[in-house]
């Protein structure tokens, strides 16, 4: 095996590869060969490193040294100071290394140092394209421990006395559902994986199978021997090509390895998976409309009972786990439960990953421990908003969740206190909204999502939706009527009753939590038919402040529809009918002497 | 002019072939018509009446359940799609971020809506669910580049950069 003397790891995550990722690895490759150091370093692409608002990042070992937003052009840079003079380039640093304070690891980044990384562990350390450096990371160790040492009983009893909740959105016991499905009696049960990451502005799933598509595989394998069953399905967003790849390529290898197929590592056990791409719906992230998928037919849900555990897939016993969840399961059983279970809070325990976006300096994936506080995620980790705005509300499980106001931002994050806020841990999705952003129009926002992703068989949630949608356009849109707040409450509450599948029955959530939280916005929207964060168009208008206008014209000339008049040492004009309120006037002129009047 | 298997550019249709070397690979999988819908609409680009029908004499599948799954999905199209497709990502980060303002200039600089196809077949425009870049929001994807940190201003060079291909 050739040894090398260094390592040029570089991001091949869908947001590092997104800002160009590939050409900066085919630069360090040149560059490596024109210098004569291809025998001494290696290149390694790997999955994500969780800081993708910086990408593309390359991180240099074994110094540990993290240079992020690196272009092709400053790869020779740090091939020749780095690489052959031992000198690091400091402006490429990320934020917090400090010169000379260069650690042996990335602890000291500011991004990482609350982070306690499990589902992650080989995320932007691994080449998620290789087998063996997954096992040389104590790979499929789980496994071979599980098949020769382990009765089913053993795993399902670690996996219960851990404490691992599933990590999709409602945190239900996973070993209690591994041993519901243990205990049916049927030749043919199949264990599924849900890839079917739908929530938007969640990528944590993505980037565990971009970046460790093996653990999701092993995990799969135990839970197959646990609940005795031989076939699983892995359910993908084909919106994720490269996660698709990569998967394609684990399990060819792992095949290979003889880790999947008949007589696993000689014990007789056997196992086999394949890969389903979803097609773009959201409803089938829901575990039956899921299975109804797999089947091959429209993504509908049905009701239960009888739970997938009883009859699932192809009306046999079933059992379905989401990425992240599969993804705490190696280490469960090598570390053990005790270990596991010692994460965490009492109720909540190991870590949670998060997608963090939005209005948010360091946008991307982190890991932290459960109990952490929100003011620990927003400020110590993602380092604040941007451009000095003040916090307003954290949003968490997609459409099923809600907003978390800045009232709670101390509230430690755990399953059970983030639904008495009225949201939901959901996946893990959490987007960040400044002063700039209105309440109302976000509730609108995931209202529209929702219809469009009904399934339509249910009533409550493809009609009561619709009428919910209707109202929050009407008052968006400066139309609302006296009672339509009222209006909302009784839907709301009469969908959450009502409605067939986890998503109708989650829908009125961002509405109801939005109201809670900011009933006063809704309000201004209603009685005053003002907008208070100046987003609903349709309730503010641009003005041009006479007193600073220069004439200068530039906001004529960038108007698109030609509704700004004026003339040379007379103060320009808007004219409210033309004005389709783009807001480009504004953002064009110099002197910023035009404003939104809210 | 086109002669029987041909099309007008000269060049032999080997599709309907192809479509025939789908089903058959799938015809004897559990749950085979979304796998063999998602094959056939790479080799087409949507899925005509045509291809839908072949589907379901190939896998005997009713056609008005093929039909019901192709409307399910968004990721199936019954229309054809542009050379270029341009997918603005509508995600809540991206939202959040002022996606909504790229997708309109979009719509100004190309003349068409959300779910059109421009009469050159050039570039078709569609608003997309989340892409998972939110770490570059607001993102669009042109076939399978992705673009992110786009500004309203950025839109014109980019249609320029495909119109000129």
């Amino acid at each position: 095996m050739q040894i090398y003397r260094a390592h040029v790891l570089i991001c091949g995550g869908t947001g590092c590869t997104s800002s160009g990722s590939e050409n900066v690895k085919k630069e360090f490759e040149e560059q490596l060969k024109k210098h004569h150091l291809e025998n001494e370093v290696q290149i390694v692409g790997t999955g994500c490193f969780g800081l993708c608002a910086r990408g593309p990042v390359v991180v240099v070992y074994p110094e540990g040294a993290m240079y992020t937003m690196v272009r092709v052009e400053d790869v020779e840079e740090i091939v020749t100071e780095h690489l052959l003079k031992g000198r690091m380039v400091r402006r490429l640093l990320a934020g917090g290394q400090e010169a000379g304070d260069v650690t042996q690891s990335l602890d000291k980044v500011d991004f990482f140092k609350k982070q306690l990384r499990i589902a992650l562990r080989n995320c932007g350390i691994i080449n998620p394209e290789d087998i063996d450096e997954y096992i040389a990371f104590d790979g499929y160790k789980a496994l071979t421990k599980v098949l020769t040492e382990m009765t089913p009983e053993q795993v399902i009893d670690t996996v219960k006395r851990s404490g691992l909740r599933g990590r999709g959105g409602a945190g239900f016991p996973t070993g209690l559902k591994w041993e519901f499905a243990a205990r049916q009696q049927n030749e043919t049960k199949y264990v599924c994986c849900n890839a079917d990451e739908g929530d938007p502005g969640a990528f944590m799933d993505r980037s565990v199978l971009e970046g460790d598509p093996h653990s999701v595989i092993e995990a799969m394998i135990i839970a197959g021997y646990a609940i005795g069953a031989h076939q699983g399905f892995i359910y993908v967003r084909a919106e994720y090509p490269i996660a698709v790849k990569r998967l394609e390529i684990a399990i060819g290898q792992a095949k290979e390895y003889g880790l999947l197929g008949k007589n696993i590592l000689g014990t007789g056990f056997a196992f086999d998976l394949e890969l389903r791409l979803g097609a773009g719906a959201f409803v089938c992230g829901e575990e039956t409309a899921l299975m109804t998928s797999i089947e091959g037919h429209r993504g509908e849900p049905r009701p239960r009972p009888p739970f997938p555990a009883v009859k699932g897939l192809w009306g046999k016993p079933t059992i379905l786990n989401n990425v992240e969840t599969f993804a705490n399961i190696p280490r469960i059983i090598l570390n053990g439960a005790e270990w596991f279970a010692g994460i965490g809070t009492e109720r909540s325990k190991g870590t949670k990953v998060f997608a963090m976006g939005g209005k948010i300096n360091n946008t991307g994936l982190l890991e932290v421990p459960m109990g952490t506080t929100l003011r620990e995620v927003i400020y110590d980790i993602g380092g604040g908003i941007p451009g000095g705005k003040k916090f307003k509300a954290a949003q968490t499980g997609g459409p099923s969740g809600g907003c978390i106001p800045a009232s709670h931002i101390d509230t430690p994050i755990e399953y059970d206190t983030l639904v008495q806020l009225g949201s939901m841990m959901g996946s893990g999705g959490l987007i960040v909204m400044d002063e700039d952003t209105c309440m109302v129009d976000i509730a609108r926002y995931f209202l529209d999502f929702t219809v469009d992703e009904s399934c339509g068989k249910c009533p409550p949630c493809r009609i009561g939706t619709k009428r919910m949608l209707e109202i929050l356009e009407r008052i968006t849109g400066g139309k609302g009527e006296e009672g339509d707040i009222e209006k909302l409450e009784t839907l709301a509450k009469n969908i959450k009753a009502s409605a067939l599948c986890a998503l109708g029955q989650s829908a009125p959530n961002p509405v109801l939590s939005t109201l809670r939280y900011f009933r006063d916005e809704y309000e201004a929207h209603v009685k005053e038919k003002r907008c208070p964060a100046g987003v609903c168009k349709a309730m503010m208008k641009y003005v041009i402040n006479a007193d600073s206008c220069k004439s200068c014209g530039i906001c004529a000339k960038n108007c698109p529809v030609g509704a700004i008049e004026g003339e040379k040492k007379v103060p320009y004009r808007i004219d409210q009918d033309k004005c389709i309120k783009c807001g480009t006037c504004m953002e064009k002129c110099p002197f910023k002497a035009i404003f939104k009047n809210v | 002019m086109s002669v029987a298997g041909e099309c007008c550019c000269g060049n032999v249709d080997t599709r309907e072939q192809k479509l025939t070397e789908i089903i058959e690979k799938y015809k004897n999988t559990k749950g085979a018509l979304i796998p063999v819908l998602h094959e056939a609409q790479e080799l087409y680009g949507y899925l005509p009446l045509k291809v839908q029908k072949k589907i379901s004499e190939g896998l005997d599948v009713p056609l008005a359940e093929i039909y019901g799954v192709v409307t399910f999905y968004t990721q199936f199209s019954l229309n054809a799609k542009g050379k270029y497709k341009i997918q603005v990502c509508l995600g809540t980060a991206c939202y959040v971020k002022g996606s909504s303002k790229v997708l309109d200039k979009l719509r100004e600089k190309l003349g068409i809506n959300v779910g059109e196809c421009t009469e050159d077949g050039l570039f078709s425009l569609d608003a997309c669910r989340c892409v998972g870049a939110c770490g570059l929001a607001p993102v669009m994807m042109i076939n399978d580049d992705v673009y992110g940190r786009l500004t309203v201003d950025d839109v014109e060079g980019i249609i320029e950069k495909y119109r000129n291909k």
